[in-house]
């Protein structure tokens, strides 16, 4: 197929993606809402009110705990929503079998792909504009830098529905879904500086919270929505970039390959 | 579309070998040709390869060797023009069953490259063909098992495909729909498709198909014209219905008889035999018969004789 046509198949899921998206708002959109809503006010309003200020930005003002937490937290709405995204509808895909409509087309497997990227970043933005108005509520977001914010976005929820859509074609059951997210992602997240700055951690939990990926997204996203970052900006992007390339290759192998997909 | 010239295949099949992970070997080199244009049944017992080979076909399975070309182009090495060739209508209901008919042709017909507007006056087209247009808003899992396999149909003729797959498409579907799907996909092959189907029903590949391959446990033991199968069969079952079949049997040359029940015998005849002398001899008995019918329809026969045959010659080898 030439390149018009490629990009229609390609359009054709992600369409299908957000009508899916959409069509059971209550499973993807209403539930990171709730949980978001009772971090801010437990974590934001209750415990952050007796922490007072937690870091200065680079005006000297001082960052409240809420306002410190926001970034993080929508990141992490991010993250889980692209990761759960993809693995749950290419999974539905293949355990309805439907996932045949297009392994039998002439579509290649980058627009395959790329179709559910597109499909799962559009759900994490979905629910990063939502946990973003929800956030207005607690505290004030400036908005310093928004390339970086907007990049960092992107990058972090291309990397996660990457990864997401490793864990989707490995599965064989609903089981193989769930694990990772629980057990792998939950614990990377809270572990990667959502709640508090690395920074202040004794040694050598500081230098083992480096080896988190998802602490160079949250610090990446905070300055470009607060000015202030843990760790170095250079670094966040290497890294960040370093994961889309490795984990995009491998996902054409596994897709080139028929890995799970093609007996 | 392809600028392939009409004289080119619609597929050919080149020593085509699958051997699974588990050590199972599926296609033992699978060789076969199917003519543009052609209404072609391939048959074979459960297990014996038809779904690995199809597919193979439509890229769903990774082959272990051999080729597979449709129209010209191959499989492995020109795979997204030999799959804008194929529409496959599977032997498992394979749609999302949370979607609408509508959606699932558009999407479908989206996969092939085909513009949005495009695929929906298709979808309308062939939705309204199939007698489906007023579910095309249901959601699919409320569809009955009929209006399910017509779907499986429409969607796969929204690209128009050039070599139509039907795999056991109307398995579980009652005989009358049966019988309006097949009128249906005798007119899609008048208008120039290609239709290779796979059945268990013999009697619609006796009625529809022009050419017949029979695959058994990986390899092919019959590929012919139908009307030369056919020919084949020297040898046919009547069952008669008797007043008492209890009485001693007659003994005629080329003719076996057989006891089946107090009212039923069986009689394996040459088909050079007359049936005058068999009555006749039945006659003498005082064996009166009160009807008659064939043990089955003639491919059924052949199928099971070659597949028994097939069957035989492998144990006799062990």
């Amino acid at each position: 197929m030439n390149l018009q046509r490629n990009l229609i198949a390609l359009g054709t899921i992600a369409r299908r993606e957000i009508v899916r998206i959409l069509r059971i708002w209550a499973q993807t959109l209403l539930p990171p809402a709730v949980t978001m809503t009772l971090y801010f006010i437990i974590f934001g309003n209750l415990i952050g009110s007796r922490i007072g200020t937690i870091a200065t930005d680079s005006a000297g003002a001082g960052i409240s705990y809420v306002e410190y937490i926001a970034p993080g937290l929508i990141m992490m709405a991010v993250i889980q929503n692209a990761y759960g995204n993809i693995t749950s509808s290419f999974f539905g895909a293949k355990f309805q079998r439907f996932v045949e409509e297009m392994l039998v087309s002439p579509m290649p497997s980058w627009a395959i792909l790329a179709g559910y990227v597109s499909g799962a970043v559009l759900r994490g933005l979905m629910v990063g504009l939502i946990v973003l108005a929800i956030s207005l509520f607690f505290t004030k977001i400036h908005l310093y830098h928004p390339l970086v914010t907007l990049s960092t976005f992107l990058l972090a929820a291309v990397i996660f529905a990457l990864l997401g859509f490793v864990n989707a074609i490995y599965a064989r059951k609903f089981d193989d879904i769930a694990i990772i997210p629980t057990f792998v992602l939950t614990p990377l997240t809270y572990l990667g500086g959502v709640f508090y700055n690395v920074a202040q951690l004794p040694s050598p939990w500081k230098e083992i919270s480096h080896l988190n990926p998802i602490l160079y997204m949250v610090n990446a996203f905070r300055y470009g929505l607060l000015g202030i970052s843990d760790i170095d900006l250079t670094w966040a992007y290497l890294i960040m970039l370093a994961f889309v390339v490795v984990l995009a290759t491998y996902c054409m192998s596994l897709l080139s390959r028929g890995v799970g997909l093609r007996s | 579309m392809s600028n392939a010239p009409a004289s080119v295949p619609a597929l050919e099949v080149a020593d085509l070998r699958k051997t699974y992970a588990t050590g199972v070997e599926a296609l033992k080199g699978i060789s076969l040709t199917v003519q543009a244009g052609d209404f072609y049944a391939l048959l074979g017992p459960n297990g014996a390869g038809k779904s690995t080979l199809i597919g193979i076909i439509s890229s769903l399975v990774n082959p272990s060797s051999g080729d597979v070309r449709v129209f010209g182009h191959s499989v492995r090495t020109d795979r997204s023009r030999a799959m804008q060739m194929i529409g496959l209508v599977p032997q498992e209901i394979n749609f999302n069953l949370f979607e609408t008919p509508l959606d699932i042709c558009i999407n479908q017909a989206g996969f092939y490259g085909i513009e949005r507007g495009v695929a929906r006056e298709r979808a309308e087209k062939y939705l309204k063909e199939l007698a489906l247009w007023d579910k095309a808003n249901a959601v699919t899992r409320t569809l009955s098992g009929g209006m399910k396999r017509r779907l499986i149909l429409a969607r796969a003729l929204m690209h128009r495909p050039r070599l139509l797959i039907l795999d056991e498409p109307t398995a579980g579907v009652d005989i009358e729909i049966r019988r309006s799907m097949w009128k249906f996909i005798e007119g899609i092959n008048a208008a120039g498709t290609t239709v290779i189907l796979t059945t268990h029903y013999l009697e619609e590949a006796e009625q529809l198909c022009r050419n017949i391959t029979i695959i058994d446990r990986g390899q092919v033991i019959e590929n012919t014209s139908m009307r030369k199968l056919l020919a084949k069969l020297d040898v046919e079952t009547f069952v008669f219905d008797v007043a008492d079949a209890n009485g001693e049997l007659p003994q005629l040359a080329d003719v076996r008889l057989a006891r089946v029940d107090d009212h039923t015998i069986e009689a394996e005849m040459s088909r050079a035999h007359d049936l005058n002398s068999l009555f006749a001899a039945l006659s003498a008995r005082g064996i009166t018969v009160r009807s008659m019918r064939n043990k089955a329809n003639r491919l059924e026969e052949l199928f099971v004789r070659l597949v028994e045959g097939n069957l035989g010659a492998k144990e006799a080898a062990a």
